[in-house]
């Protein structure tokens, strides 16, 4: 039990709020004596610049709410509305519509910090969880707010998406009508998801974003060299490698935040629509139940899991499965990737190229994800799964950096890749029989880099020894 | 390997692999047929205002932009006081020129009113077989450049209902509205050496009013009133742009130096 009353040294106000609640604890232990490594580099910006757009994503968003009209009647018109008669409505509107496409951007690059530097290693798990739960989050976030301004991409993108709930066997109708609350697509639906979206979604991710900073600092901040600073510290019990959260971190993302915004808003005044990417061009028609757009893109964000879906064509609920796999797959990433280095620093250098090879699959998967299907980028679409899903299992070998364990990875991975190709070959399908000829090359190539590369030269398989200090 | 070459190496290999793999396919095939650059000027307000009497003269009967009022289009497109027209002056005008509908009591409505039209859906549904479009938001959905290039692209054809039809939008349910000033074009195919067929061009078989050159203006300030239509906010945007960088780059300065001062004392 704490003493009472409570012990304080502040006076005034400050004592006064202090008797009642642990305020100058409270910004101790979170700010002024939260000891961060300090050797952060820009990715370690991400973080902040994440929770700048969600507080720019509510507040730009509490005044939509003022004018829009949830109201398949009104709904699109409204936004019009918003755009043209609202003072300064255009800007709230491009703010809120650029804020959800940085998000992803900045989402996406601080998750890569975690992998390139193991950030979820180290006692880390939780974090990692809690912030793929908060991604999780932030997808059902985005994929709400899309249908609100009710044009043909948001009801056809809506459509398509609520019917992978569909295909789940037995209940599977059942659910996407729950889910809907009509038949079809309808006022029912633009009503709870705008209900969904505007109330129950923020709620979680401001939650969610609460405990993923609690956790972080019960923990400590990892690093670029992967180094727990609090193995060694002075004699006041400080991280040798420590500094203050504030004012040093606070002072310094500062700069970075106005770099963060100058882009921001250059988007916002210069070019709002991003080429139709972060606006799409066919959302500037009402949505039409009647007509099917010839072309149906998900926003960028999520065209890499789109690619997904489309790829595995075995069954829809296969292809559902799929996609949502792909997702939880990251969930478990710190329970696969076992090695105890943490920084790509000093792992080996066929873990660094599995990283970059898997940004850059990742980046190819939401590429196709816009593009209509050719025979070509669909096997593209497939190649790239492959390899999408071959990472979590290359992750896992490279966990000790024994030779043999490669050779047998290779062997069992690359075997699997041709047993499903000759399982997909239909020799009376020429077309797209030549195109799995040709594009076996990506994965078995992919696997060959990162398995078989250090066979042929010993240094790629070499690990550093993990200094005790970090370095600048 | 040094960390400082690893580094470059996984910055170069994700954009490599990137292009590699994407650029191994040959691409998708380009559909529908290359479209002719409006060069939209917004700040061309006399072409603006000559959009408006074309679009007021030849479209609003069908198409209209009912997220815009009459009132703010105005002012917008330069009839306003910095040009030296007074209110009475923009009402009257408007009034005279450019609103054609009346309310439920058969007033005309007012200059504040959203530019909508008589015709109803019902009506275009019977008359076209398909509904009229709003127009307020095509030049964001298709593009200025469509729109320019579907005014240029009407040809004769028997077979369509209104005897004509679109390179651009292939079975177009609307009419050649702008036939008396263009005049009419004839689809001509072409082949090449090898019999193959190539892009069919068109070319004028009944001139209308207007030279080429003369009605390519016409189309031209059309594309631009529609271009502004479609995003009002525009006129303005690019200059609170300017405004707000040149305020982050001055506030980045004094950013940057805070924190250099802050982390001196850091080794």
């Amino acid at each position: 039990m704490a003493a009472y009353p409570r012990k304080t040294e502040a006076t005034g106000l400050l004592g006064w709020v202090d008797e009642r609640f642990p305020i100058v604890q409270t910004w101790k232990d979170h700010m002024s004596e939260y000891y961060a490594p300090k050797n952060f580099n820009v990715w370690y910006y991400f973080g902040v610049l994440a929770m700048l757009v969600l507080v720019i994503q509510i507040v730009s968003g509490i005044f939509l709410t003022m004018h829009y009209k949830p109201d398949t009647g009104m709904a699109f018109a409204s936004v019009e509305y918003i755009m043209r008669d609202v003072p300064g409505g255009w800007f709230i509107r491009y703010m809120h519509s650029t804020g959800a496409s940085a998000f992803f951007i900045v989402i996406y690059f601080h998750m890569f910090r975690g992998l390139m530097y193991g950030s979820y290693k180290g006692k880390r798990e939780l974090v990692w969880l809690i912030g793929m739960a908060l991604y999780l989050a932030l997808m059902a976030e985005a994929f709400m707010g899309y249908l609100l301004p009710w044009g043909q991409m948001s009801f056809w993108g809506a459509q398509v998406i609520i019917n992978l709930f569909n295909t789940i066997p037995v209940i599977g109708e059942g659910l996407s009508l729950f889910i809907r609350g009509d038949f079809v697509i309808s006022d029912p639906t633009l009503n709870r998801l705008f209900a969904f979206h505007v109330a129950a979604v923020p709620l979680i991710l401001v939650a969610l974003v609460f405990v993923h900073i609690v956790a972080l600092h019960t923990v400590g901040s990892n690093n670029p060299d992967g180094v727990e600073i609090k193995a060694l510290k002075n004699e006041k019990g400080i991280p040798l490698d420590g500094i203050p959260f504030h004012p040093y971190y606070t002072v310094h993302d500062i700069p970075a935040i106005v770099v963060f915004l100058m882009a921001f808003f250059a988007v916002i005044f210069f070019m709002p629509e991003v080429g139709g990417y972060f606006l799409e061009h066919a959302n500037f028609e009402p949505a039409n139940p009647l007509k099917t757009p010839e072309h149906i893109a998900p926003v960028w964000y999520f065209t890499p899991f789109y690619t997904v879906l489309r790829a595995v064509t075995l069954s829809p609920f296969m292809g559902t499965l799929a996609m949502f796999g792909a997702i939880i797959m990251l969930f478990v990433l710190p329970w696969l990737d076992r090695n105890p280095i943490k920084s790509w620093r000093y792992r080996n250098t066929v873990h660094m190229l599995n990283l970059a090879i898997f940004a850059a699959v990742f980046i190819i998967l939401g590429y196709l994800g816009v593009k209509a299907v050719t025979p070509e980028y669909k096997e593209m679409g497939v190649r790239m799964t492959e390899i999408y899903f071959l990472f979590f299992a290359v992750i896992f070998i490279h966990s000790k950096t024994d030779l043999s364990r490669y050779v047998i990875g290779f062997i069992v991975l690359a075997g699997a890749v041709v047993a499903i190709d000759f399982w997909r070959y239909n020799p009376d399908d020429a077309i797209s029989g030549a195109q799995i000829m040709k594009q076996w090359v990506w994965p078995i190539g992919y696997l060959a880099l990162t398995l078989l590369l250090p066979l042929v030269m010993k240094s790629c398989n070499a690990e550093k020894a993990v200094p005790e200090r970090v370095t600048s | 390997m040094s960390n400082s070459i690893r580094k470059w190496i996984f910055v170069l290999i994700v954009p490599l692999v990137v292009i590699g793999v994407i650029g191994s396919a040959g691409g998708s095939a380009g559909h529908g047929v290359a479209l002719q650059s409006a060069n939209v000027n917004l700040s061309d307000k006399a072409s603006l205002q000559r959009g408006a009497k074309y679009y007021a003269n030849y479209c609003m009967g069908c198409h209209s932009l009912k997220f815009s009022r009459y009132n703010r289009m105005a002012e917008d497109i330069g009839l306003n006081a910095s040009n030296g027209f007074t209110d009475d002056q923009v009402t009257t005008f408007l009034k005279e020129n450019l609103i054609f509908t009346r309310d439920e009591n058969g007033k005309q409505v007012k200059t504040g009113s959203l530019m909508t039209t008589a015709y109803s859906a019902k009506a275009a549904e019977k008359a076209f077989g398909t509904s009229v479009p709003d127009l307020s938001l095509v030049g964001r959905s298709r593009g200025s450049d469509w729109i320019y290039s579907y005014l240029k692209s009407f040809y004769l054809d028997d077979s369509r209902p209104m005897g004509v039809n679109n390179t651009v939008f292939k079975d177009v349910g609307m009419p050649h509205v702008l036939a008396g000033l263009q005049g009419y074009q004839t689809l001509v195919h072409h082949e090449d050496k090898d019999g193959h067929h190539v892009a069919p061009t068109l070319t004028m078989s009944k001139p209308g009013t207007l030279s080429a050159a003369e009605y390519d203006v016409v189309v031209h300030d059309l594309t631009n009133f529609l271009a502004y239509v479609s995003e009002p906010a525009q006129l303005s945007r690019k200059m609170y742009g300017i405004l707000t960088l040149l305020f982050l780059l001055v506030f980045f300065g004094f950013a940057y130096a805070l924190s250099k001062e802050y982390w001196k004392d850091i080794h």
